[in-house]
């Protein structure tokens, strides 16, 4: 869909693509068929530029036609670069500008708190994106409420639109700092679907502490070409490149 | 002379009051609970008010983050910051994703007087009328403010309070309905129209008055909805007055004035004159910045003949 669209972000749609798949088909309490029943698991996608690894996720898990997905980025389509929860079921948030997710889930957490509900609260942000000081107010906030019904998932690939972030503007040690705001942190292989189903179904990892997965991924992953290289964040596949990452992937030319 | 009233009390008092009847009502501050004189909500309901502290990105944030999970937020702030610092977070957490958020910037305009430009919120209104399915309600007195409240948290969507804290007598009549989107023809007039919202709208109808004494018939409007604007309210202004001052304590560029300006100019242009603060304002309190920048009644009464005398010429 990238390809057709000649627009997206697939370095960074790949690094969370198997994050996305763990939640939804293992983790998240949602139905497809009630998305915004008070009662379902809210899953914030903080990192909006990778659209395309929302939709998808969110197609197969039967929010609307997988056939819908040929319209990514079309004029008038319901799934612009950034997603749109006034437009499309399933998207729980209007998230681009990096730093929204964050607040908004911690938001989410403390009104489930408020009813003593169940259901839980997670946001899935990159880690460039944890250079935007918004974070840290919400960080800082989720610990003082001891939210331990929240989720954040670090999509740790370590690289941001130009260059690793250790270049660009250091984030480790990423989690000790978590730690030092008083979450409780994990680290995890964000690739392996079976280790992150396991941990997410464990929650709290501490009790009255919120709670930070840091997943491990490979910008790109997949694709040889394309994984670990920058300039990978905002480009689109030529043809020839469509047809070699999908012979890597073990696909035929479908998507 | 009247009495003069904060309308963070009527805010306040009426915020209690709504939270009884729903449950769903929260509030959120940014370590405001005393300067949005929400102590008494804190006591009453210690679990349905959320402190971020000094963060308001944060704090807009959490509040479409409420709304999501089924709260009504009404996030309280001073003016200044709340829009300022957050307003991305307007935009896009709020504005665009149509969340039930009710954001309450206080000590809005000059309130702040001599702590100066940094605490003045004389943009807030350019800033959020420019942002689409933002309703901006601007009250003029404490029965205003209370009524705005509870009409909005009855009403689904995202919505800008903009308080004041600066005294101000009961402008309405007792049987005054607020209605969103609708403006109040405070005095019928029909030589010319002054367009108010705010602390203002008391000053245009002392204005009123001394126009009556140099017989001129001016008609007082409270635009007190800035966005959805009462367009036909300005229409028939227009087309009956053909001469209009607007009023606001606000910059001259982007508000009221403004919305009034784009408005006649392309459906009836008269001549108008916008009063409000065109600069960072110098030091001095909110009364003297008001005389400082002729927000009086008496320099209104004087934008009032100047624009009648260019309606005359043409």
């Amino acid at each position: 869909m990238v390809h057709r669209a000649r627009l997206g972000h697939p370095g960074g749609d790949l690094s969370a693509a198997d994050i996305l798949v763990s939640l939804y088909f293992g983790v998240l309490q949602v139905d497809a068929s009630q998305p915004r029943s008070p009662a379902r698991d809210r899953f914030i996608m903080s990192k909006g530029h990778c659209s395309a690894a929302l939709y998808t996720t969110l197609a197969l898990k039967g929010f609307f036609a997988w056939e819908e997905l040929a319209e990514f980025m079309q004029p008038m389509s319901r799934l612009n670069g950034h997603p749109n929860r006034t437009a499309l079921p399933g998207v729980e948030a209007n998230t681009g500008p990096l730093g929204h997710g964050f607040p908004i889930a911690v938001g989410a957490a403390l009104a489930a708190k408020m009813d003593h509900a169940p259901w839980r609260t997670f946001v899935l942000t990159g880690d460039g994106e944890l250079q935007e000081g918004s974070n840290w107010e919400a960080i800082m906030a989720a610990a003082h409420y001891g939210l331990d019904n929240l989720i954040a998932i670090v999509d740790r690939n370590g690289i941001q639109q130009g260059a690793p972030t250790e270049t660009i503007m250091r984030l480790e040690p990423l989690a000790d700092k978590f730690r030092a705001f008083g979450w409780a942190v994990r680290e995890v292989d964000g690739h392996d679907c079976e280790a992150m189903q396991k941990l997410f179904g464990a929650t709290p990892f501490e009790p009255g502490r919120p709670n930070c997965a840091i997943a491990r991924t490979t910008k790109g992953k997949g694709v040889s070409f394309i994984e670990n290289r920058a300039e990978w964040h905002h480009r689109a596949p030529t043809d020839a490149e469509l047809a070699a990452a999908l012979r890597e992937l073990g696909e035929d030319s479908h998507g | 002379m009247a009495d003069r009233f904060d309308c963070r009390v009527a805010f306040a008092a009426t915020l209690e009051h709504v939270a009884e009847r729903d449950s769903r009502i929260v509030a959120v501050v940014n370590d405001s609970v005393g300067s949005t004189h929400l102590g008494a909500f804190a006591k009453r309901f210690p679990d349905r008010l959320v402190n971020v502290g000094i963060a308001e990105q944060n704090m807009v944030g959490i509040g479409a983050g409420l709304a999501n999970g089924g709260k009504i937020p009404f996030v309280c702030g001073a003016s200044c910051f709340l829009t300022g610092r957050a307003l991305e977070q307007v935009k896009v957490d709020m504005a665009y994703s149509k969340a039930n958020v009710k954001l309450c910037g206080m000590s809005s305009g000059l309130a702040y007087g001599e702590l100066g430009p940094t605490h003045h919120s004389i943009e807030d209104l350019a800033w959020t009328r420019a942002i689409a399915g933002l309703t901006v309600v601007v009250p003029a007195d404490p029965a205003e403010t209370a009524q705005a409240v509870r009409a909005a948290a009855e009403t689904e969507g995202p919505i800008f309070l903009r308080l004041s804290r600066f005294p101000v007598p009961e402008v309405h009549p007792p049987d005054y309905q607020f209605r969103i989107g609708a403006a109040a023809v405070l005095r019928p007039g029909r030589d010319m129209a002054i367009v108010a919202n705010g602390t203002m709208v008391c000053l245009a109808l002392e204005a009123a008055v001394l126009l009556e004494r140099e017989g001129v018939s001016a008609r007082v409007i409270n635009m007190s909805t800035l966005q959805p604007l009462d367009r036909a309210a300005i229409l028939d202004a227009a087309r009956s007055t053909a001469a209009i001052v607007t009023v606001e304590e606000h910059s001259v560029r982007g508000g009221l004035g403004g919305a009034v300006a784009e408005f006649t100019a392309t459906t009836c242009p008269v001549p108008m004159r916008i009063l409000g603060i065109p600069t960072f304002a110098p030091t001095g309190g909110t009364e003297w910045l008001f005389e400082h920048f002729g927000l009086t009644p008496r320099a209104i009464c004087a934008a009032a003949l100047d624009v009648l005398e260019t309606k005359v010429r043409l």
